[in-house]
């Protein structure tokens, strides 16, 4: 029998909720709006910003100064491109370690988590020397390698998590049927795992678009996505803070959205196996 | 058969000869951004028109980003960018590791001998010139000529620290949330140490003597900081140790400042009528001097510079020399006006009468004017840069300095803390740098 709950504590926990979403999206919301204010107004205080004229000045400047087509582009074949890169590895990683575990498994796996754990800049120069000498500075294939391989970690991980849900023995009825390594993990696992695959794709294209460590470094004029195309708008001499934020908005713009459609897969994915 | 082959051959030729004149360079330059350089780019047709093969990619970052890419990809041989936006603090730091490409050799037409001596001066190592100047800029006073008027003063064309301190403590009025002035409290070598060090030359102290021996323990350095914060604290706004240029830039704009003492480039922003409140009220007057013969004022160039691993020299040369040319002054005055003219490169611009007319342009000039990069300091000092010292260490010396102060600023510390802390610390890196023993 579910345990009722009462009106007042419903209620509590409903303005808790509310309290700490509003906070995660603040910062969000607080830039969308210095996007819609002029230069002037946004280095004000918040209740002169909110009380001050709403402009479309700033997207327009920064539409005229830069090509954002083209770093948009260039965030969605890295961030698409790397996701798919990484699931192709990671599937028939995390099967291994999910249904076929070895004796140093588990430390197969806290080794690629510890490679999470190193800062990036500790590795910049090596991978800098590297990138120049192999010519993949400034290139997109580069740079798909890059993300695929920082972000291949975590592929593995939520997957080896979603594959461990999986009984063994339905698996193991395929290969009794005669199912071969392939026809098993294409038209068994993958289908059964399919919410996990998908939550780890969507995250990974978010983790993706977002990063700007690696994108900034070894990215130039052609191979430059949208974190680049923010930081272009930070400026040392002279007001910035609403063209920053229009170009912000521009950039995460398109990942919000994505999200916004794709939230039902992605919390499925998320809680996937967390309750029986 | 044979025809066919002598117009196969001969369709081929053609083809090779469009391809020659189609072929385009592309080059990438590096650039900070700022209003001067957005500007550039939005008068790139100028460029085509006169040189067609060559193309121009921009990478605008965030000064500090681009600091260090720029750094990481000439050091390394990157060859990422042909053209990079550097300032009077790398180059002779560049110059002298043989990182860059030196410029001597630019044709009579572009006039070289036409620069401003100060910043050519700043951007020549051994007689080589390695960059060419985009903008320059020195530090002047900035102050609201209505409060001066009100409190029954007048500035001086000349300061010194005893005029500002007097006028400061005229016109604050912190009730009406009017402060005397307005001066730069962030930490960083770039930030408060840009103002700190240049303010030090005019009080006579110096970083280090000509053994390298770090020189916080003067009583030069103390009167300078005490002076500094003494005014900072009477007459300052609240919150200054978080302020640099962008936030006393508001703050002046919105009337909140009766003085401010930054770079000259500010002049063209606060006298502009859209953003300024106070646009039409405003004076400006040299970086005060507490007459022992050099000023508080600093010298900075945003200059062109191409790395000598570029494959593309020739295609950047053409594009550093029309960037930094008259010709190029001259389309700026004709398209956007003379105000909008990016200051401090040439003695041509401060000779023209339209120029001339531009209410900063005569104070922007003599400050530039006045600083010497090469002798910073009224003693001798082994060191070239105003408001830095041009070697590979100070970014990171000035910047934990700069920490300090701004810590004695926000009340942390007291000032002798801060000069033992920075004397201790300063010490300690350079004798691990080997300069001194």
């Amino acid at each position: 029998m579910a345990r009722k709950v009462s009106q007042n504590r419903k209620a509590l926990v409903t303005v808790a909720a509310w309290a700490v979403g509003i906070a995660i999206f603040f910062p969000i919301l607080w830039t969308v709006i210095l996007s819609f204010k002029s230069e002037g107004d946004a280095i004000k205080t918040p209740f002169e910003v909110l009380s001050a004229n709403w402009t479309l000045e700033s997207y327009s400047t920064v539409q005229e100064r830069s090509n954002y087509l083209r770093h948009f582009w260039n965030s969605v074949v890295l961030s698409v491109g790397s996701t798919l890169l990484g699931l192709l590895i990671a599937v028939p990683a995390a099967w291994a370690m999910a249904f076929v575990p070895g004796k140093r498994t588990k430390d197969v796996l806290m080794w690629m988590l510890s490679t999470k754990m190193l800062p990036p800049v500790g590795v910049l120069v090596p991978l800098y020397l590297i990138f120049r000498d192999f010519g993949l500075l400034d290139t997109r294939i580069g740079l798909v390698i890059v993300l695929t391989l920082i972000n291949l970690p975590i592929i593995v991980w939520m997957l080896y998590t979603y594959f461990r849900e999986i009984p063994g023995e339905i698996l193991e009825a395929a290969r009794m049927d005669g199912a071969t390594l392939r026809a098993e993990i294409l038209y068994v696992l993958t289908p059964m795992a399919v919410p996990g695959i998908a939550s780890t794709l969507l995250l990974n294209i978010i983790l993706a678009w977002n990063e700007a460590f690696w994108t900034l470094n070894l990215t130039a004029a052609k191979a430059a996505p949208l974190t680049a195309f923010i930081a272009s708008y930070s400026s040392p001499e002279g007001l910035f803070y609403a063209k920053l934020s229009a170009a912000s908005t521009m950039a995460i713009a398109p990942i919000l959205i994505m999200g916004w459609f794709s939230q039902k897969q992605l919390v499925r994915g998320l809680t996937f196996g967390a309750v029986k | 058969m044979n025809m066919t082959i002598r117009a196969l051959m001969g369709a081929c030729a053609l083809g090779a000869l469009a391809s020659g004149a189609l072929a385009e360079t592309t080059i990438t330059v590096a650039t900070v951004n700022n209003g001067d350089m957005i500007r550039m780019q939005g008068l790139m047709d100028a460029f085509y028109a006169a040189h067609p093969d060559i193309k121009v990619e921009w990478v605008t970052l965030e000064e500090n980003v681009l600091r260090q890419r720029v750094t990481q990809d000439v050091a390394a041989k990157g060859g990422q960018f042909d053209v990079m936006t550097i300032g009077t603090y790398e180059v002779p730091i560049w110059g002298s590791k043989g990182w860059l490409v030196g410029l001597n050799d630019l044709p009579a037409e572009y006039d070289v001998d036409d620069l401003l001596p100060a910043i050519r001066g700043g951007l020549t190592v051994d007689g080589t010139l390695y960059a060419a100047p985009f903008y320059g800029e020195s530090s002047m006073v900035m102050y609201r000529k209505d409060l001066m008027e009100k409190a029954g003063l007048s500035m001086p064309d000349a300061p010194t620290w005893a005029d500002i301190k007097a006028a400061a403590a005229a016109m604050t009025d912190k009730n009406a949330e009017i402060y005397g002035v307005c001066l730069r409290g962030k930490a960083g070598w770039g930030e408060n140490m840009a103002f700190l060090t240049a303010m030090s030359n005019s009080y006579g102290a110096k970083w280090f003597d000509m053994d390298w021996k770090p020189q916080f323990d003067s009583d030069a350095w103390k009167a300078t900081l005490t002076d500094y914060l003494d005014l900072m604290n009477s007459y300052g706004p609240p919150g200054a140790s978080s302020n640099g240029f962008n936030e006393n830039l508001a703050l002046f704009q919105s009337g909140k400042c009766g003085m401010w003492i930054d770079a000259t480039v500010a002049a063209s922003f606060v006298t502009n009528p859209t953003d300024s409140t106070v646009a039409d009220q405003v004076g400006f007057a040299l970086a005060p001097d507490n007459g022992l013969g050099k000023r508080g004022n600093w010298l900075w160039a945003w200059s062109l510079g191409i790395p000598a691993g570029t494959q593309k020299a020739d295609a950047a040369k053409t594009f550093v020399q029309w960037a930094t040319s008259k010709e190029y002054l001259a389309l700026v005055a004709e398209k956007e006006g003379w105000a909008n003219v990016p200051p401090g490169t040439r003695t041509s611009l401060y000779e023209n009468p339209e120029y001339q007319k531009v209410s900063f342009a005569k104070m922007t000039l003599e400050s530039i004017n006045s600083a010497d990069p090469t002798h910073p300091t009224v003693d001798e000092v082994p060191y070239v840069g105003v408001q830095f010292v041009a070697i590979p260490e100070f970014q990171g010396l000035g910047t934990a300095v700069g920490q300090q102060f701004s810590a004695a600023l926000a009340g942390q510390i007291t000032a002798e803390q801060a000069l033992e802390n920075a004397q201790a610390f300063t010490t300690r890196e350079m004798q691990k740098a080997g300069y001194i023993k």
